[in-house]
């Protein structure tokens, strides 16, 4: 990937660029021209594929064990930091957590602070949000910074003074409707999902027009046809025409107005393709007994049209969802082989287990296969139908309400979140930051009412039985469907993996390490415990010839509820002691970025 | 600063604890007696609980685990419960509960929500603590319980 050296943007050049850039495929080329530059880290994915792979490599695995942090700044907030900072030019750009406060950094001068913005929200957003009030970051295009915020506001502000410049509200907290998600910037346009499948939102993604922020287009995940922005003959699921009345068919009567299907993870985008790809969450309510039918197109991988939000193709992982496995973690696009075979894949670890291998172009499934040999609640994916073959001591609407349904693995949290993984185009391997527990589920009735959760089941979370370490880090080869190595962490890892041509990948730990593996092997080289526990994604970038390793420190997330006391649950499910082991005693609350480099 | 929100429901709840908020799952005689300072609001035998005990546990999970954290241990942002109540009387907690607290400034953000309204806590005010409490006495331990009858 050494084309990649090559585009070297100023900071005036991207400025000047965008003063030109009315016409839409401007700001589109600024920004596809800016993530190739390996020097800038100029969107939360590090690239539209969402590979974050840095073709920087003055750190290699001879030196890294000599990096050491150079310089650090407190946010000032004391809550779950996911996502990561900016780097565009000279400039960092840093986001927190509710307040969700933003910081331009200059780079030329120790970080001093250029500007600072903080908007004004109502707290009482705080408790609609499901799981602590994290944020996973803002996006550079056009010369502004778009923030989600988390009482659902999308904020654009001048990158160079922090100005707002516009403002539209994207959902009502009232009604359970937040933001943690971060913005992706496609050509003229803002791509802002919504979260809130724990209050029976019915889930969108939504297209505003750059410039002014008015609505381009709006796709829900579940409804009417024309809400869900499909084509009964050319929108194909498994390579078939969908038909009239795909989602409401799939559910009974109005229940798809709460239904869910939230759109709070990532987005990519492929140029040659102009197609979007995302996932979409969990069916509202947890009870599955509550709402009969597939629940379509909850938990749903969703190709769009860039312009029109159109569907291409959707392909739904988990028919009828039974355990909250929601679709939304991020769609990985890379040309690699498939057996054999060189396709325009796209390699999605979903949260129930299995890791999908898709043709992008498409939506055919080539690779299926549990990225944890841990995962039980379904044999195998039928890669005719698509459909997981689920086993029905594990199926939770089997079993139905006011039964404990246990031993399930993995838990609700996943054998993966939303912490991305990465693709290292020089291995040809996936490097996925991953969950280890399981869980018992017992569903019960709940109803309806406007911002109250809407969830329906109890759960108790423990690891495998028999083991005592809660996440892995593993490499995955996407052709294979199979594991290369695995490394055990004692905690879930929750932090975004990066990987360099230097041969090195990065990822942090529930603890607060920053840790250093060898992309060959998976043999630590170096590690690093920064003040808090890290769920945020790693970033790297060059400045004044040096190359940066930066990451958020900052404990929280669902990590943080379910981890910070020590996971309960059945006592049969815990191996040995250590499965105790309680977060609390490792990490406090935190907010610091903790920048690297070599000596 | 709590804000004291008059709402009806809240006020009828404080002014008679146990009796409103008692007719829950279990059906047994919400009397002042339970109040009483040595009794204890949840029955455990054989290490199962009473239902309106297990409807506690369930409520709890739909309501308050989200923050407070499984079985009431805490989270990372909000307080162990099993903690609290070795310190928090009921009248403490049910207004805790009710009118919530915020306690949001450039150090916290930390908002307990108002569950005045809320008919899932509000009904079954008192299975929410009588399962804390027999969580925070260590009479029950981590995890589902299991009903008596189980
Ligand atoms: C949105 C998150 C959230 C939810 C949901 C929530 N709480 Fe809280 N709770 C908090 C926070 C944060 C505090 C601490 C507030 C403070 O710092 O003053 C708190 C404090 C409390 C306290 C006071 C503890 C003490 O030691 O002073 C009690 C009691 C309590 N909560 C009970 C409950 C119950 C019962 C439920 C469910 C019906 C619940 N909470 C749901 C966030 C939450």
């Amino acid at each position: 990937m050494k084309q990649r050296k090559k585009v070297l943007l100023s900071w005036t050049a991207l400025v000047a660029a965008s003063l030109l850039s009315s016409h839409p495929s401007l700001a589109n080329d600024e920004l596809t021209k800016a993530s190739k530059d390996p020097k800038q880290w100029v969107m939360q994915a590090g690239d539209y594929a969402n590979q974050r792979y840095s073709s920087l490599k003055q750190i290699t695995t001879a030196n890294v064990k000599e990096l050491r942090p150079v310089w650090t700044f407190s946010t000032g907030v004391l809550r779950g930091h996911e996502g990561g900072p900016l780097v565009v030019g000279d400039v960092m750009y840093v986001h927190t957590p509710f307040p969700n406060v933003v910081y331009a950094l200059d780079l030329n001068n120790q970080g001093r602070i250029l500007w600072k913005y903080e908007p004004k929200q109502d707290p009482t957003v705080i408790p609609v949000m499901c799981c602590d009030t994290v944020n996973r970051g803002v996006a550079y295009g056009d010369g502004k910074i778009i923030l989600n915020q988390a009482d659902a506001n999308v904020v654009a502000l001048d990158a160079k003074t922090g100005k707002e410049l516009w403002k539209v509200a994207n959902g009502d907290p009232k009604k359970g409707e937040t933001m943690t998600g971060a913005p992706v910037i496609v050509k003229d346009k803002v791509l802002v999902g919504i979260s809130g499948g724990e209050f029976g939102v019915q889930g969108r993604m939504t297209a505003y027009n750059l410039k002014d922020g008015s609505v381009a287009w709006k796709a829900y995940s579940v409804g009417p046809d024309d809400q869900i922005l499909v084509d009964p003959q050319k929108t194909t699921s498994l390579g078939k025409p969908i038909g009239a009345n795909s989602s409401l068919s799939t559910w009974q009567g109005d229940q798809w107005k709460t239904g869910g299907g939230a759109t709070w993870g990532w987005t990519s985008y492929d140029p040659q393709l102009n197609l979007i790809y995302y996932g979409s969450g969990n069916p509202s309510t947890w009870n599955p007994k509550q709402r009969p039918g597939d629940n379509k197109w909850s938990m749903t991988i969703f190709a769009r049209d860039a312009d029109t939000g159109m569907a291409k193709w959707v392909y739904q992982m988990t028919p009828h969802d039974e355990w909250d496995y929601d679709g939304v973690n991020e769609m990985i696009l890379a040309d690699i082989k498939v057996k054999g075979t060189p396709v325009k894949a796209l390699v999605h670890f979903d949260r129930n287990g299995f890791a999908y291998t898709m043709n992008r172009e498409t939506g055919e499934l080539l690779v299926a296969e549990k990225y944890d040999p841990a995962v039980n609640w379904a044999t195998h994916v039928d890669m005719k139908t698509g459909r997981p073959e689920v086993v029905a001591q594990y199926s939770t609407d089997k079993n139905g309400e006011d039964h404990n349904t246990k031993g399930v693995c993995p838990a609700a949290l996943g054998s993966k979140d939303q912490q991305p993984a990465s693709y290292s185009p020089d291995t040809g391997l996936f490097y996925v930051p991953t969950n280890h527990v399981c869980m018992d589920y017992e569903p019960f009735k709940v109803s309806y009412t406007a911002g109250q959760p809407y969830v329906g089941a109890t759960l108790s979370m423990f690891p495998p039985k028999g083991e005592n370490h809660l996440g892995n880090f593993i490499a995955w080869d996407a052709s294979t469907g199979k594991i290369v190595w695995s490394d055990k962490e004692t905690f879930s890892v929750w932090s975004g993996a990066l990987t360099t041509a230097g041969g090195v990948a990065f990822y942090g730990t529930l603890e607060g390490y920053l840790k250093a593996v060898d992309m060959k092997t998976g043999k630590e080289l170096y590690k690093f415990k920064t003040p808090s526990g890290i769920i945020g994604n790693v970033t790297t970038y060059e400045h004044g010839g040096k190359q940066y390793i930066a990451v958020l420190s900052g404990v929280g997330g669902w990590a943080g509820i379910g981890m910070a006391a020590g996971l309960g649950g059945d006592t049969d499910g815990l191996g040995a002691v250590g499965a105790y082991k309680q977060l609390a005693n490792y990490t406090q609350l935190g907010g610091v970025l903790t920048v690297f480099a070599l000596p | 600063m709590p804000k004291r929100l008059a709402l009806a429901a809240a006020v009828t709840l404080l002014a008679l604890p146990f009796s409103v908020a008692a007719s829950a799952a279990d059906g047994s005689a919400p009397t002042a007696t339970k109040v009483a300072a040595e009794a204890k609001p949840y029955k455990v035998e054989g290490g199962k609980v009473d239902p309106g005990t297990y409807n506690g546990y369930r409520r709890y999970g739909e309501s308050c685990m989200r923050c407070h954290g499984p079985d009431g241990a805490g989270s990372s942002y909000a307080p162990d419960l099993t903690d609290s109540l070795k310190h928090m009387d009921y009248d403490t907690f049910a207004e805790t509960v009710i009118n919530g607290r915020k306690n949001v400034n450039t150090a916290n953000n930390n908002v307990m929500p108002s569950f005045g309204t809320t008919e899932d806590v509000a009904n079954y005010l008192d299975d929410i603590y009588g399962y804390l409490k027999a969580r925070s006495d260590g009479a029950i331990g981590r995890g589902r319980p299991q009903r008596i009858g189980d």
